[in-house]
């Protein structure tokens, strides 16, 4: 009788740590590591049911010359998938003017883009397998702006720490397939679950790029019968240490909640933006 | 010879004047840098990007009661070698001044797009007007487009199969902006969209043709001379100008699946350049011509890939036995870009252009005369990289026949050296082995050009 406790015992203990085949079972902090990023990404790229913003970018180089690029963008969620469309219209500088930008983009495919170059009446799709590419010579990559792939990159969870008197959680991702960096650092607010700052270490394994949330807006919107504020990262800066050049970002305006319809982001507004959402 | 030496001073003093004015900018520029480093540590910047001059001016820009954009360029270009057939040296000379009036009211939106410029090479002042329209949204799924403005569709890379407005090669073969490879159509668009299917109509009252190459500045293979030729046989076709009667109509269908931009297309009107020829009155005519076709476009592998073909219904000729009036086509076009790496990106295009009918064609052709291949091959190949925080742009446009076996190649360098100012230099190289042949027949007009711009 005792024999046979003490084997079904064991036999609980082997079943309770041998995983099911197929599916390893991550270590507790990569668990976490995931869980937290999904909920960043959720509070940093997808908060409301869409949102409007005019975006100002300086890029600044080491020697302090400016470069200037303002922009209205409007972001749409897709409620049915995580699917989300956006679409840029450009003020400055003069020769981009009146130039528009579609994206769709979906969490595990390439995204589809549109460009639209007034004088010419051109519409063009962009060739862009490279969400590793500059926006608009800035220093954010196509990715930075609209989010990366969460599966492309294990992520852990390695310790909680303070930025400034905010507590945050300290994640390491690792991108799964080579690209230009090998570990991005993100200190990520424990409450808002915004990244306070991110640190991109380069093949070297030396610092490269640090972005941070230089200033956090709460955005009152309406949400069904009442309201919701959602905090928003309004100002931004994106600094590469290796060459000194550094983009800071400032959104105005924002709103969220605008009933954006999901047939404004197609070559109808591209070639004729909505008047109603760019003003 | 006086004239050259005159156009080219002209170019050179305006040249001057647009340095003195960069040189006056840069310092401007530099003492603001200079003011912001000292005032460092204030981080409450605001306004433009630079010079006190630049700021007091987007002011006065805000003021307004309209948008108004634009800017002053000035370009020049050289042909590199002697042409017998054009008296210049210079193929481009000019100062440019543009401006962009915006205006939108509740039920309306309205452009005015104008430049004004100075030729030094046509020695002259002239005004072109490119943009003057109204768009007006009558009902939820309709949108009109009145008046004169630039139109363009299709998938290709500077080859056009269902794009049938008005083109300016003469813009194109001699170095100004890409923008002026198209011209104004005077137009009215309406465009309907539906769930299932969107609709666009261009009805252009009267015959809009291409500003085509006709001599003047560039020489071409004059098939009725059976020679090169210049100035001395410059083209001035028979008018296609009857309000109503020369009338073109251009529509298109279309919609996206999964992202996939699929199209139908047809057009109904005249060769956009005089491809025929009237030996009774020695002028060169714009035959009638209709055109059925479709396209696709998306994504393929990693990157974007397109296809489109086109007949083209030659209506003066539909049996291929006039050997004055181009036979019908059928045209193709295959093309593929990808990002190949960091901001560098590659395109290719595969274009076919068939001659149908060619036992006729052959047999009517006048003795003495080049025959055309029936089948006319063409590959182009684009590179772009774009460097310095993608304010240096490299490029390289070739086109290649190998049945022609001729080349044109458009290398260009562009840089933005502020978010006013930009320079750009770049060269047209044509090299044929036959004069009769599509870029053959430019050989001459292979030239380089620089070109700098002040964008408000």
């Amino acid at each position: 009788m005792k024999a046979l406790y003490w084997f079904s015992f064991v036999l609980t203990l082997a079943l309770l740590a041998t995983p099911a085949q197929g599916e390893t079972q991550l270590p507790e902090p990569q668990k976490a590591g995931i869980e937290i990023m999904e909920k960043e990404q959720q509070a940093f790229y997808y908060p409301g049911k869409d949102m409007k913003a005019e975006i100002r970018m300086e890029l600044i180089t080491a020697a302090g010359e400016k470069r200037i690029r303002v922009l209205t963008m409007l972001r749409w969620n897709d409620p049915k998938s995580k699917d989300q469309k956006y679409f840029l219209y450009f003020r400055e500088p003069s020769d981009v003017r009146g130039m528009t930008f579609m994206v769709w983009k979906y969490p595990l495919k390439e995204s589809d883009r549109w460009i639209y170059v007034p004088a010419i009446d051109l519409v063009r799709r962009i060739a862009a397998s490279d969400a590793r590419s500059s926006f608009v010579g800035s220093d954010f990559t196509y990715e930075d702006v609209s989010g990366r792939n969460i599966s492309a990159d294990t992520h852990t969870l390695i310790r909680e720490e303070k930025v400034g008197d905010r507590d945050c959680y300290l994640v390491e991702s690792v991108p799964k397939q080579p690209i230009d960096y090998v570990k991005r650092i993100s200190w990520i607010n424990k409450i808002t679950f915004l990244p306070l700052k991110e640190e991109y270490y380069d093949v070297q394994n030396q610092l490269a790029r640090v972005f941070t949330a230089d200033k956090i807006e709460e955005i009152a919107a309406p949400e069904g019968a009442g309201r919701k504020s959602f905090p928003t990262a309004v100002r931004r800066t994106m600094k590469n240490l290796k060459t000194g050049h550094r983009t800071e970002v400032t959104l105005t305006s924002v709103s969220y909640n605008v009933a954006l319809q999901d047939n404004i982001f197609t070559e109808r507004y591209l070639r004729n933006p909505p008047e109603r959402w760019i003003k | 010879m006086d004239q050259v030496r005159r156009s080219v001073y002209g170019g050179l003093l305006i040249l001057g004047i647009f340095l003195l004015f960069l040189i006056e900018n840069a310092r401007a520029v530099s003492a603001q840098v200079q003011a912001e480093k000292e005032q460092e540590g204030d981080e409450t910047q605001t306004g433009g990007s630079s010079g006190g001059t630049s700021k007091k001016w987007k002011s006065f820009l805000e003021t307004l009661p309209f948008e108004l954009h634009g800017f002053l360029e000035a370009r020049g270009g050289l042909r590199t070698q002697d042409d017998p057939h054009e008296p210049k040296t210079a193929t481009l000379g000019e100062t440019r001044l543009q401006l962009n009036l915006f205006k939108a009211l509740d039920w309306a939106k309205f452009r005015l797009k104008s430049d004004f410029l100075y030729d030094g090479v046509a020695e002259g002042a002239s005004v072109d007007l490119r943009e003057a329209n109204a768009i007006l949204t009558p009902f939820e799924f309709m949108d009109l487009k009145v008046g004169r403005q630039i139109l363009t569709w299709g998938t290709g890379d500077y080859i056009f199969i269902n794009d049938l407005f008005p083109k300016d090669y003469k813009s194109f073969f001699i170095g100004r902006d890409d923008e002026y490879l198209k011209a104004p159509s005077d137009a009215l668009k309406a465009s309907l969209y539906t769930k299932i299917l969107n609709f666009d109509l261009v009805y252009t009252p009267r015959f809009n043709p291409d500003r085509f190459i006709d001599g003047k500045q560039l020489s071409y293979f004059n098939p009725q001379l059976g020679r090169l030729a210049g100035d001395d046989a410059v083209i001035y076709p028979r008018k296609r100008d009857e309000w109503f009667e020369d009338s073109e109509i251009a529509f298109r269908l279309y919609r996206d699946i999964e992202s996939y931009g699929l199209a139908l297309y047809g057009y109904n009107g005249f060769w956009k350049s005089p491809m025929g020829f009237d030996p009774q009155a020695g002028k060169a005519t714009f035959p009638r011509l209709s055109i059925y076709g479709l396209s696709a476009r998306g994504k393929v592998w990693k990157g974007i890939g397109n296809v489109e073909m086109g007949y083209y219904d030659s209506r003066d000729d539909r049996s291929g036995n006039d050997p004055f009036v181009p036979n019908s086509q059928f045209r193709f076009l295959s093309g593929y870009e990808q990002e190949l790496a960091k901001d560098l990106t590659m395109g290719v295009q595969y274009y076919l252009e068939l001659m149908l009918d060619y036992g006729a064609y052959n047999r009517t052709l006048p003795r003495g005369s080049h025959a055309a291949d029936e089948y006319r091959h063409v590959i182009t190949l684009r590179l772009t990289k774009l460097l310095m925080y993608q304010n240096l742009k490299l490029s390289l446009f070739t086109f290649y026949s190998p049945s022609d076996q001729d080349v044109y190649m458009r290398p260009n360098i562009h840089y933005k050296i502020t978010d006013h100012w930009s320079a750009e230099a770049g060269a047209n190289i044509f090299f044929g082995e036959k004069d009769h042949t599509f870029f053959g027949q430019f050989q001459n007009d292979t030239n380089v050009y620089l070109g700098i711009r002040c964008g408000f």
